[in-house]
């Protein structure tokens, strides 16, 4: 059918650009209101000052190392809730399965019943969230019952569930954790050494698959980032991964759950951007039809999602029981549904689907979690922080409907 | 122009409860030939297709495609054959780009499960120039932000990458401004010039005129009239559409 075509005759020309040329493409963009993520690191840098001006301990190593070990709960959580939200729907069940994950593994460790193994405790658990999830995938697809309901329903069940299995034992309902390997995935900081090794390993991960990727796009006539835009995202990137490990390295040391988090956000942000299951999860967010009409099974998608989404749920759950040493009658409550959904759409990852990235529930998590922490320090009441993180919100939600309407008007939407 | 027809209906009909949507169609069409099938709201056009395509099975009639007897149960068979049906509404998704609109469902992928962007991203290439796109500056845009034309022009191309034989397009200058229409209306040509089978639906007479080789009516479920473009008018055509003679009047 098409008949042979050389390059030189393609009327579609790969667009190079200079350095010069990115940037002022970059600042129409900006000014055209697509913003990525420059509200964020705005936002972060604002926080900082603002707090560190308040209370200088801010900034000390020691605080910054709290601040990691903060995040990590709330960012697994909210990696699954993207993939949640880019389909268009919501999970209100996250915080309680969080819950139930811990729990079930926490129950499964104790010596005087089961005394599991650590890896098999926590293999439990997750299969138990990840089975919920199956439950509410398969609720939503087939019986066609809104997702805010069944999650709605999934919440109380579940919290339900934590409260029974919680005072099977006691009616105190605290269960402490003894196992040292579940301890330290939230309590153990890496050596030294082993955390210049991290370093020197993401770095030198993320420079040798961008370097291999331009080669790729320039060996086949493709548009290519200029090099010097990639030098100098590559030195940013090697500045802020450095700072963090040298800064924590003064106090305790990088935590051990950072680790295991920034592996989660590479693996999930693989998935959703270089797999076809990640592309098709944006397709039925963008236009479902298309993707029926495509031969994607749309179904299947989204009882997928809905399993990511309590299996990062129970991700999570296993790391805040570890970091607490302990569930409770309550674990998975409190503020952590909110928090998990915030940082989302914080990060940029849209309510309406098709747009967002698993790197947002970092960037919202980053936020939220060093807000409350700002507050923590200077001992505001519960009242006064709630509706901070309220405004936090809706001045993220509020950025995003701006940046969504300039855009429109001047047609980069 | 070769003169085996590549699709060939002999006496198809489409029941829907009480409404014969089709009786006793007969319709064929060439490789390299454009046939426009048009008729009123209601005329049986859009049941004729989603027939052909595979979406609702006919109830009686034979299919011939290639000059085989074939029935087509699905989609998936149409598309198969070679069949492709570009609808209303294009179908693309707007969060992605034309790339990944282009491969939707079809994807090339890598060892380790990663899709094959680059290879993926020249086939595209390839294919928009063979069909002469040159409006769309970089395929790595998103595609909500390219103009009527452009989509169309990329739902198009992705009819066509795939060995198609037979693309049919639904009202495809329905919204389109002037010079967007141009460009369709040329990229239709040059698919009938590679030498596909085009069948097109339109309600724009002047369209019509322009790029078809011959024009089918059909009215109430039935064809009653099948015109050369070259010698007929415009009005005649309008004649055959709002009152063409019947074989069988509905409901008697």
């Amino acid at each position: 059918m098409a008949s042979q075509i050389t390059a030189e005759t393609s009327p579609v020309e790969p667009v190079q650009e200079t350095l010069g040329e990115y940037f002022n493409n970059w600042f129409k963009r900006v000014r055209g209101g697509d913003l990525g993520s420059l509200p964020i690191i705005v936002g972060v840098i604002l926080i900082a000052l603002i707090f560190g001006m308040l209370e200088p301990l801010f900034f000390s190593a020691r605080n910054f190392v709290n601040l990691l070990l903060q995040m990590a709960g709330i960012t697994t959580i909210a990696i699954g809730v993207v993939f949640v939200l880019l389909i268009a729907e919501i999970d209100l069940s996250v915080g309680f399965v969080s819950g139930v994950g811990g729990v079930v593994m926490t129950l499964l460790l104790r010596e005087s019943a089961t005394d599991w193994h650590w890896y098999t405790a926590i293999g439990a658990g997750l299969l138990t969230t990840a089975v919920i999830g199956l439950i509410h995938g398969i609720i939503i697809t087939k019986a066609g019952v809104p997702s805010f309901v069944v999650t709605l329903a999934g919440l109380l069940a579940w919290s339900g569930v934590v409260l029974i299995l919680t005072t099977v034992l006691s009616t105190a309902g605290t269960i402490t954790i003894q196992d040292t390997t579940v301890l330290g995935i939230a309590n153990a900081y890496l050596p030294e050494v082993w955390g210049w090794l991290l370093f020197v390993v993401v770095i030198g991960g993320v420079i040798v698959s961008q370097v291999v990727r331009q080669q790729t796009l320039r060996r086949q006539g493709l548009a290519v980032k200029p090099v010097s835009v990639l030098a100098l995202q590559s030195v940013a990137l090697a500045l802020v991964t450095g700072g963090t490990v040298w800064y924590a390295n003064t106090d305790r040391g990088v935590p051990v759950v950072a680790v295991i988090v920034l592996i989660l956000l590479a693996f999930w942000s693989f998935v959703a951007f270089r797999t076809r299951f990640g592309r098709y999860v944006y397709a039925v967010g963008g236009n479902p039809e298309a993707a029926r009409r495509a031969g994607i099974n749309v179904d299947r998608i989204r009882i997928q999602v809905f399993m990511i989404s309590s299996f990062m749920a129970g991700v999570g759950g296993v790391i805040l029981a570890s970091r607490l040493r302990s569930v409770d009658t309550n674990t998975g409550g409190g503020n952590l549904l909110l928090n998990a959904i915030a940082a989302a759409v914080i990060g940029g990852t849209s309510l309406f689907g098709g747009s967002g990235s698993v790197m947002s529930a970092f960037l919202g998590a980053l936020i939220i979690a060093s807000v409350e922490n700002g507050m923590g320090l200077l001992g505001l009441p519960s009242g006064v922080k709630f509706v901070v993180n309220g405004l936090v919100l809706l001045v993220a939600v509020l950025i995003d409907a701006f940046s969504r309407r300039s855009r429109e008007s001047s047609g980069l939407r | 122009m070769a003169t085996t027809p590549i699709l060939e209906l002999k006496g198809v009909s489409k029941r829907f409860g009480a409404v014969q949507a089709l009786s006793n169609v007969h319709f064929a069409t060439r490789p390299g030939e454009v046939m426009a099938l048009v008729g009123d709201n209601g005329a049986g056009k859009s049941t004729l297709i989603k027939g052909i395509a595979g979406i609702y099975p006919f109830d009686g009639g034979e299919t011939y495609f290639d000059g085989q007897r074939v029935i087509i149960h699905g989609p998936g068979e149409a598309g198969a054959l070679g069949i492709e049906i570009v609808y209303q509404d294009l179908a693309l998704a707007d969060n992605l780009d034309v790339v990944a609109n282009m491969f939707l469902g079809r994807e090339r992928v890598k060892s380790f499960w990663r899709l094959d962007e680059s290879s993926m991203e020249q086939s595209c290439l390839q294919t928009l120039s063979s069909l002469s796109v040159t409006s769309i500056k970089s395929v790595r845009q998103q595609v909500a932000g390219l103009s009527g034309g452009q989509r169309q022009a990329i739902a198009v191309a992705k009819a066509v990458m795939w060995n198609s034989r037979l693309v049919i397009l639904d009202e495809p200058t329905a919204a389109l401004g002037v010079a967007q229409t141009r460009q369709v209306l040329d990229l239709v040509k040059r698919l009938a010039g590679n030498g596909l089978a085009v069948v097109i639906i339109s309600h724009n007479l002047h369209d019509i005129f322009e790029v078809a080789d011959r024009i089918a009516v059909l009215r109430l479920g039935q064809k009653v009239a099948e015109f050369a473009a070259a010698s007929t008018t415009q009005q005649e055509v309008v004649h055959a559409i709002t009152a063409g003679a019947l074989d069988s009047v509905p409901g008697m």
